[in-house]
C-alpha cells in the first residue's frame, strides 16, 4: 500500500548514501532489546475503494437522527448545521493547520478565536472567554480547578440537577486536585436552596449548578449566587449555549464562570465527539483561565493583527505552575460554533429559542397527557424536560425504536424512573404527537408484559 | 526599550540577578538590567501583599514576559512595607529603568547582616560574564 | 537537488494585497437586519402565546446577544477571507518539531462525515450503535498492539488528557496498594514538554525533574539519586524530545519499577518507532497516542484531537468508563440463522468498581475515532512501519543535508547522535556569529512560504530549532527547506538586518505581543 508516502526505491538509496548508512535499519537506534522483531499483528493495508466499504457497513449498523425520530439529549442535541459549516471548516487552511504558534501565518484562525470569544462573551455575558476546551463536563472539571487557584478552598458543592456525567468528571479529577464533592439534591425540579445554604460553607471553592439544569428546569441563579457569594464561594454554571439566546445572561446574574457543550452550536453528533467546551469568565479570573485566548494587537507597521495572548498562563511556558495542561484542544469546533452562530444571527437564536421552548412545552404537555406517564418536575422548560412512568424503561425505549423513534434517554436512577426528552426544530408537531402515541402503547405493552410475568411467577 | 547595560555601584546584587538598595534597616530591591534584558519586555509584574514576611533566597513574587515567567528572588529577608504599584500598571518600567522607577518592594530588613553576602557591582559584573 | 532558491523580497516598502486589505471582523460586516438562517414557526396547534407566558420574565433576557446580522454570502467570503490569511499543511512543508504534521488523508473525512457516524446521537442505545462499538473495539485492538499493552481506553480527548488520566490511574494503582499517601512525586526529564508538568500538578503531585546525560539520554546517576519509596510515576517520551532513542531504556523503567513506581510513555513521537519498538515492551505501564499525530486527525489550527491510553495488566482495573466489551453469545438469538453472535456494550462503574470514573462527557471523540481508523485499515500492520521508516529516513536525510554548508556551520546539531523522526539544532552559532537569533530564522522561513521548525523548545537547547518532516514530505520538499535556510543564513552573512526584520510578505508582520500581553483586548468592543 502507499503508505501516503512518496519515496521511491532509487530515491531511497540514493538519501541513504547521502546519509552514509546502507539500510533504513541502520537508522534505528534501538537496543535490540526492545526492538520489535515480527510484524505487527494488523490486517494488510487496504485501498481506499475497501475502506470506504468498510467503513460504511460499519455505519449502517448504527441508528442515526438520519434513520430514525432523535428525542435524545442530556448535552448533544440533533439541531440542523447548515452547509456551510462543513463546507468551511473543511477548507484546508482551516483544517490542516497546527495551534496558530506562528501569529503572522495564522491570522485566519487567530480572528475566528477572536470573533468566538467575543460571541460567547455575549451569550454568556460574561467578559472573559476561551478559544474553547474540550467539551462539556470536562470544563466543569476545569471551573473547578480555577475556583481552587481562587479561593484557596478544595471543597464543591454541585447541585444535582447538574448532568451526572459532569458530577462523575469533576468526581474524577478532583481526586487528584484534590478536593471534596458534596452533592445537593433537587426539590421539585430546582437545587434545594435551603439544603444548598447548609451545605455551603467557608470552606467552599465553588458552587456548581447547570442553566437549564439536567432535568430541564430552569435555575435560579441570582439566589444561588447570593448564597455562594456569601460564603466566599465562586458560582459556576454549566450552560446550553443555545438556551443562552432567549435566557438571562449568567453573568448578569452573579455567576462567575460559566461553562458548557458548544455541540448544539452547529457540530454534529458525532457519537459523542469532536464537539468543543466553552468557558466564560469574571475579569477578576484573566489570569487564571485555562486554554488558548486570541488578542487583538498591531504589526510593525501598524496593521491590526492577532495572537494568542496572556500564554504565560499556558503549561507550555508555566509549566507545573500552568492554570490547567490543556495544549490542542478544539479549534476546528469552535470555529464550526462560530459559523452557526453567524449563520443563526441575532435575531435568528433568539427565533430558535422560542420555538423550542413553544414545542418542548406542547411535546410536554402532549406526553403528560399520555396514560401512565408523569411529569418529574412542572418548572418552564426550553427545550428538554423529564417524564416517569411506572413500567421498564428499557422495554418501553425497545418499543419506540421498533416504531424508528429514539424516544429519550433514560433518566438516572436519583431522579427516578423515565426518560428525559429533548426537544430541536428538527422535530415537528406530527413527530411528537406520534411520539406520545408510540410511547403511550410502549407503556401499556410494557406493563401488561410485566403483568404477565408476574402472573407465570405467581 | 531599555536602557544602556549598567549596575550601580550604590547597590548590591544577589546571584539570582536580583538588587538591593540599602538604607540602614530598609533596602529596595528590583532586577538587574541583566534579568530585563534575559526575559525581554515584561508584561505582568503582580506586586506582593504589604506587610508580607519574605526570606533571602526565596522567591516573592514573579515577572511575565510574553514567552517567559520568571521568580523574583529576594536578596534578603524582611517585612514588606512598601510596593510598587505603578509597576504593575505599567510593567514595561521594569524595562525602562529597572534601577529607578522600575523598584518593586520597599523591605523592613530582618537580619541587616545579611548584606554581606550579597555582591558588589564588580562581582555581579562577573558572575554574569561567565 | 532542487532548483536554486529564489530569495523572496527582503523590504516591505510595498505592501502587498494581503497586508492592503485591513482586518475586518464579522461584527464588522454586521447590517441590522440581515440574516442568514429561516427558521420555521413554531407550528403549535392553537397559535404562539407570547414567550413570558412560558417562561417568566425574570428568567429571560432584555435583549437579544448582540451576534452578527450577515447573510450566507457574506459569511461564506468572510471566512474564506480569513481562510486564505492561515498557512497549512496542504500548502506545503510543516516541519513542527514534536507535532508529527503528516498528510491527512480525504477519505478519512468522507468515512466521518457518513450519517451512521456524523449523526450518531451519543446516548443511543448501545444495542443500535452496535456498528460504533465495533469499530471502537477495533480501534483499541489495534492500539492495543501497535503500543504492546493488553488494555485501552480512547476517551481522553487529547494527549494532555491522556496524561492526567495516566496520573489518576497511577493514583489510584497505589491508593490500591496502600502507598497513595508516601508517593508524592513524579518524576520528568528536563526535556519534557510543558503539558507534563502541568498534568503533574493538576493530578496533585510534585515534579521532580530529572537530568540529561552528554547523550541527550535520561542521567541514570541522577534518576537512581531521585528514585525512592516517594516517587509515584516516571514520565518519559523515546524517542526522546531531541528525536534521539534512549538507549538505557530497559535500565530506566527497571530502576523505576523496582521502586514501586508506574512507567507513564508520552506518545508524542510515537511515529518514529510504530512497527519497530513498543512502549509496552520497554516496560512502561501507560502510554498515551495522540491521533492527531502518529495517526494522521487533522490538527484544525488547535484540535481536535484525541488521546488514547493503553495500559498494562496491572493499571486495566482503574480505566475509566465507561469501557466496552466484546461479548461472544454462545448462540444466535432468535430464529435468525445469520444474526450475530458477537455483540459489543458499554460497561459502567457497576462492573468497574475500581475505576478512576469519567474524564469527559459520553465516549470520546469518536469522529477522531472514526479517521484514525480508517488510517490504520489503509496502512495497515507494513504501512504503519513503511511509514515510521520513511518518517525517520526523511529526517535523517535532512539531518545530513542541514549538516553541510552553512546550516552546518551556524545551526549545529545540539547532540551529535543518530535522531529518529526529528532532530534538534542550536542556533547559538548563528547568534554568535551572524547576530541573528533563532526566531529571525523562523520568521524569514515565513518569507520563502514554509513553515518553521518548532523553536525555544526544548527549553535545555539554546536557540533550539526543532525539524520532523515526517514521512509526508518527498526528496525535493526536503531540499527545498535545506536550501531555504542556506539561503537565509546567506543572507544574513550579507546583512543580518533582513532577517530580523523579517517576514515582509504575510498578510500582517511581526506582531506587538508584549502590547497584547500588557492590555489584553481579547473581545470585541461591541459599544
Amino acid at each position: 500500500m502507499s503508505g501516503y508516502t512518496s519515496v521511491t526505491g532509487d530515491e531511497r538509496r540514493e538519501m541513504l548514501a547521502a546519509i552514509g548508512v546502507s539500510s533504513v535499519e541502520e537508522l534505528f537506534d534501538v537496543p535490540a532489546g526492545v526492538r520489535l522483531d515480527r510484524d505487527l499483528d494488523l490486517p494488510d493495508g487496504l485501498t481506499e475503494a475497501e475502506v470506504y466499504e468498510r467503513m460504511r457497513d460499519l455505519a449502517a449498523r448504527n441508528a442515526d437522527a438520519e434513520s430514525e425520530i432523535c428525542f435524545l439529549g442530556a448535552g448533544m442535541y440533533d439541531h440542523y448545521a447548515p452547509a456551510i459549516v462543513d463546507a468551511i471548516v473543511s477548507r484546508s487552511e482551516f483544517l490542516t493547520p497546527y495551534t496558530p504558534y506562528q501569529p503572522e501565518i495564522s491570522q485566519g484562525g487567530l480572528q475566528a478565536m477572536f470573533e468566538f470569544q467575543t460571541a460567547m462573551t455575549e451569550l454568556t455575558g460574561l467578559p472573559l472567554s476561551s478559544a474553547g476546551l474540550y467539551e462539556g463536563p470536562s470544563t466543569v472539571a476545569a471551573a473547578g480547578y480555577l475556583a481552587i487557584g481562587a479561593t484557596k478552598r478544595r471543597r464543591f458543592v454541585v447541585s444535582g440537577g447538574v448532568n451526572p456525567e459532569s458530577r462523575d468528571t469533576l468526581a474524577t479529577y478532583s481526586a487528584g486536585y484534590p478536593a471534596q464533592v458534596a452533592t445537593v439534591p433537587l426539590a421539585d425540579g430546582l437545587t434545594d436552596l435551603d439544603a444548598l445554604a447548609e451545605a455551603v460553607d467557608s470552606e467552599t471553592a465553588a458552587v456548581f449548578v447547570q442553566y437549564p439544569n439536567f432535568v430541564g428546569a430552569i435555575e435560579d441563579l441570582e439566589a444561588i449566587a447570593a448564597v455562594a457569594h456569601d460564603a466566599g464561594a465562586l458560582l459556576i454554571a454549566a450552560c446550553d449555549p443555545i438556551a443562552l439566546g432567549i435566557l438571562r445572561a449568567p453573568g448578569d446574574a452573579g455567576v462567575d464562570i460559566a461553562v458548557g457543550e458548544g455541540q448544539p452550536l452547529g457540530n454534529r453528533l458525532d457519537y459523542g465527539g469532536p464537539s468543543f467546551g466553552f468557558f466564560c469568565a469574571t475579569e477578576a479570573q484573566i489570569r487564571r483561565m485555562p486554554g488558548r485566548i486570541a488578542g487583538e494587537t498591531t504589526d510593525v507597521d501598524g496593521r491590526r493583527g492577532f495572537v494568542l495572548a496572556l500564554q504565560t498562563r499556558e503549561q507550555h511556558i508555566r509549566r507545573e505552575k500552568a492554570t490547567h495542561n490543556i495544549c490542542t484542544a478544539q479549534a476546528l469546533n469552535a470555529l464550526g460554533g462560530m459559523i452557526y452562530l453567524s449563520w443563526l444571527g441575532r435575531r435568528g437564536l433568539v427565533e430558535l429559542g422560542e420555538l423550542l421552548v413553544r414545542r418542548t412545552h406542547y411535546a410536554r404537555e402532549t406526553l403528560a397527557a399520555v396514560d401512565g406517564v408523569s411529569l418529574l418536575h412542572d418548572q418552564p422548560v426550553v427545550r428538554e424536560f423529564a417524564i416517569t412512568f411506572d413500567a421498564p424503561v428499557g422495554r418501553v425505549l425497545d418499543h419506540c425504536a421498533s416504531a424508528g423513534i429514539a424516544a429519550g434517554v433514560p433518566l438516572a436512577e436519583e431522579y427516578g424512573n423515565g426518560l428525559l426528552v429533548a426537544i430541536t426544530e428538527q422535530r415537528t408537531i406530527e413527530q411528537i404527537d406520534r411520539l406520545a402515541e408510540v410511547l403511550g402503547d410502549g407503556i401499556a405493552l410494557a406493563r401488561s408484559a410485566g403483568a404477565k410475568r408476574e402472573e407465570v411467577t405467581a | 526599550m531599555a536602557t544602556e547595560e549598567s549596575y550601580p555601584e550604590d547597590l548590591r546584587y544577589h546571584p539570582e540577578h536580583d538588587w538591593a538598595r540599602i538604607e540602614g534597616d530598609q533596602a529596595t530591591f528590583g532586577i538587574t538590567w541583566y534579568a530585563q534584558d534575559s526575559l525581554g519586555d515584561v508584561v505582568f509584574f503582580d506586586p506582593p501583599e504589604v506587610g508580607a514576611t519574605i526570606a533571602k533566597d526565596e522567591p516573592y513574587t514573579e515577572v511575565e514576559s510574553v514567552k517567559a515567567v520568571s521568580d523574583v528572588i529576594a536578596p534578603l529577608s524582611g517585612e514588606i512595607l512598601e510596593v510598587n504599584d505603578e509597576a504593575g500598571t505599567n510593567p514595561e518600567l521594569i524595562n525602562t529603568d529597572p534601577y529607578g522607577q522600575g523598584w518593586m518592594v520597599k523591605v523592613k530588613l530582618t537580619d541587616t547582616s545579611e548584606v554581606e553576602a550579597l555582591l558588589d557591582a564588580d562581582g555581579y559584573r562577573e558572575l554574569i560574564a561567565e | 537537488m532542487s532548483d536554486a532558491v529564489v530569495d523572496p523580497p527582503a523590504t516591505a516598502e510595498v505592501p502587498t494585497p494581503m497586508q492592503r486589505d485591513r482586518a475586518t471582523t464579522i461584527y464588522e460586516r454586521s447590517v441590522p437586519g440581515r440574516r442568514a438562517a429561516a427558521i420555521p414557526a413554531s407550528g403549535v396547534p392553537g397559535g404562539d402565546v407570547p414567550i413570558d407566558e412560558l417562561i417568566p420574565s425574570r428568567l429571560l433576557r432584555d435583549e437579544p446577544a448582540r451576534l452578527p446580522e450577515v447573510s450566507e454570502p457574506e459569511i461564506v467570503r468572510h471566512y474564506n477571507r480569513l481562510s486564505r490569511r492561515n498557512f497549512d499543511l496542504d500548502s506545503g512543508i510543516y516541519p513542527l518539531g514534536s507535532c508529527t504534521m503528516k498528510h491527512n488523508p480525504r477519505i478519512n473525512e468522507r468515512v466521518a462525515a457518513l450519517p451512521g457516524h456524523a449523526r450518531l446521537h451519543p446516548a443511543q442505545d448501545p444495542a443500535r450503535a452496535q456498528g460504533a462499538l465495533e469499530l471502537m473495539w477495533s480501534l483499541e485492538r489495534s492500539l492495543s498492539e501497535i503500543c504492546g499493552l493488553p488494555h485501552v481506553s480512547l476517551q481522553p480527548s487529547a494527549g494532555s488528557h491522556g496524561e492526567l488520566a495516566g496520573l489518576l490511574l497511577t493514583r489510584a494503582f497505589h491508593e490500591a496498594n496502600g502507598d497513595a499517601g508516601t508517593r508524592t512525586r513524579v518524576l520528568t526529564p528536563d526535556t519534557a514538554h510543558g503539558t507534563n508538568p502541568a498534568s503533574v500538578t493538576m493530578a496533585g503531585y510534585e515534579v521532580v525533574k530529572v537530568a540529561t546525560n552528554e547523550d541527550g539520554g535520561v542521567d541514570l546517576d541522577d534518576l537512581r539519586a531521585k528514585t525512592d519509596e516517594r516517587v509515584a510515576c516516571l514520565m518519559l517520551t523515546n524517542p526522546n524530545t531531541l528525536g534521539l532513542f534512549d538507549r538505557n531504556i530497559a535500565e530506566i523503567t527497571g530502576i523505576v519499577r523496582e521502586a514501586g513506581g508506574t512507567l507513564y510513555y508520552d506518545g508524542a513521537n510515537l511515529n518514529a518507532i510504530m512497527g519497530h519498538s513498543r512502549p509496552g515492551d520497554m516496560g512502561f505501564d501507560i502510554v498515551h497516542v495522540n491521533l492527531h499525530k502518529s495517526f494522521s486527525q487533522p490538527h484544525g489550527g488547535g484540535g481536535p484531537g484525541a488521546g488514547p491510553i493503553a495500559v498494562s495488566e496491572r493499571i486495566e482495573p482503574y480505566l475509566p468508563v465507561p469501557r466496552i466489551e466484546r461479548v461472544e453469545a454462545g448462540s444466535a438469538n432468535g430464529s435468525n440463522g445469520d444474526a450475530p453472535h458477537v455483540r459489543f456494550e458499554l460497561r459502567g462503574a457497576e462492573d468497574h468498581p475500581a475505576s478512576i470514573g469519567r474524564l469527559r462527557g459520553f465516549q470520546g471523540n469518536f469522529g477522531v475515532f472514526v479517521r484514525s481508523y480508517a488510517y490504520i485499515l489503509s496502512l495497515g500492520g507494513d504501512g504503519l512501519a513503511e511509514a515510521s521508516e520513511t518518517a525517520v529516513l526523511n529526517a535523517n536525510y535532512l539531518l545530513a543535508r542541514m549538516s553541510e554548508g552553512r546550516a552546518g556551520r551556524y545551526l549545529p546539531i545540539a547532540f551529535d547522535r543518530r535522531p529518529m523522526h526529528e532532530f534538534v539544532l542550536s542556533g547559538s552559532e548563528a547568534k554568535k556569529q551572524l547576530d541573528i537569533k533563532t526566531l529571525d530564522i523562523a520568521k524569514r522561513l515565513l518569507d520563502h512560504n514554509m513553515h518553521p521548525p518548532t523553536v525555544y523548545f526544548p527549553l535545555l537547547v539554546d536557540e533550539a530549532l526543532m525539524i520532523e518532516p515526517t514521512e509526508t514530505e518527498t526528496r525535493e520538499s526536503l531540499d527545498g527547506f535545506a536550501d531555504a535556510v542556506e539561503a537565509i543564513l546567506a543572507e544574513a552573512e550579507q546583512d543580518p538586518e533582513i532577517a530580523r526584520q523579517a517576514p515582509y510578505t504575510t498578510p500582517v508582520r511581526r506582531l506587538d505581543e508584549a502590547g497584547a500581553a500588557r492590555n489584553p483586548v481579547v473581545r470585541q468592543d461591541l459599544g
